[in-house]
């Protein structure tokens, strides 16, 4: 027992399980969603204060930068409430065996993109 | 010999379960809204406007904001205690926070019946 103490841990060199992922994914949606929230409101009172500034929404709405920044968002959202799902569900000891939550975790992976793809569809 | 049980600051079960009863709301919100959105007749102010005027829409609206907010806290504390070990500079961001969230709120009930 000669190693070095205390051991620091590479962040770049960890390759975590899917479940570790889904997991640390959940966390900085959620982050993002939090920081973003005053955007959002921005968002929603101008498309509700007048027609004016409804117009407005849709102009500043149909910029590819901003759409981009909504996708993103929606991606985040989604990925949040599927994993919360998944979550939800664990706490109910569904899936708690190792291969079923390794599955359910590509699920939410795939599942958050597969919604966010049907969204790009629609405002694209 | 004084018999001591470890125990906590108790708010640790009470904020597990308020994380899921108002996940559940935001869900349940979530689908509902955007089925109200998809059933505008047409995606202009007017009917824009209308959806957001009804009562109900309002009300539920702002249970849902009220659930993100506290949702939001919960997350962003855990969060910052994970990560921010010097106590002062951590209590300085919940206050920062607390406050934003407060003023969130505050904002989104002038937006639903300010107009």
């Amino acid at each position: 027992m000669s190693r070095p103490r205390p051991k620091y841990l590479n962040l770049f060199q960890i390759r975590l399980p899917v479940p570790g992922l889904v997991s640390i994914l959940h966390r900085m949606s959620g982050a993002v969603l939090f920081l973003l929230l005053p955007s959002l409101l921005v968002l929603f009172e101008l498309s509700l204060e007048s027609a004016q500034t409804f117009a407005r929404f849709k102009a500043i709405f149909s910029h590819w930068a901003i759409k981009l920044m909504v996708i993103g968002v929606v991606w985040a959202y989604l990925h949040h409430l599927c994993a919360g799902i998944r979550h939800l569900a664990l706490d109910l000891d569904y899936g708690t065996e190792l291969a079923t939550a390794r599955a359910s975790s590509w699920a939410v992976l795939a599942l958050s993109v597969v919604l966010t793809l049907v969204v790009i569809a629609m405002i694209w | 010999m004084v018999k001591r049980e470890i125990v906590g600051a108790h708010y640790g079960l009470r904020d597990w379960l308020a994380q899921r009863v108002t996940a559940v709301i935001m869900a349940v919100y979530t689908v509902l809204i955007l089925s109200a959105v998809a059933g505008l007749p047409q995606m202009d102010y007017r009917h824009w406007k209308v959806l957001w005027q009804t009562p109900l829409v309002r009300y539920a609206s702002i249970l849902f904001m009220v659930s993100l907010l506290l949702h939001a806290w919960i997350g962003v504390r855990n969060i910052l205690m994970d990560y921010v070990k010097d106590p002062a500079l951590r209590l300085t961001l919940y206050v920062l926070v607390i406050g934003a969230l407060l003023g969130y709120a505050a904002w989104s009930v002038q937006i639903l019946w300010g107009n």
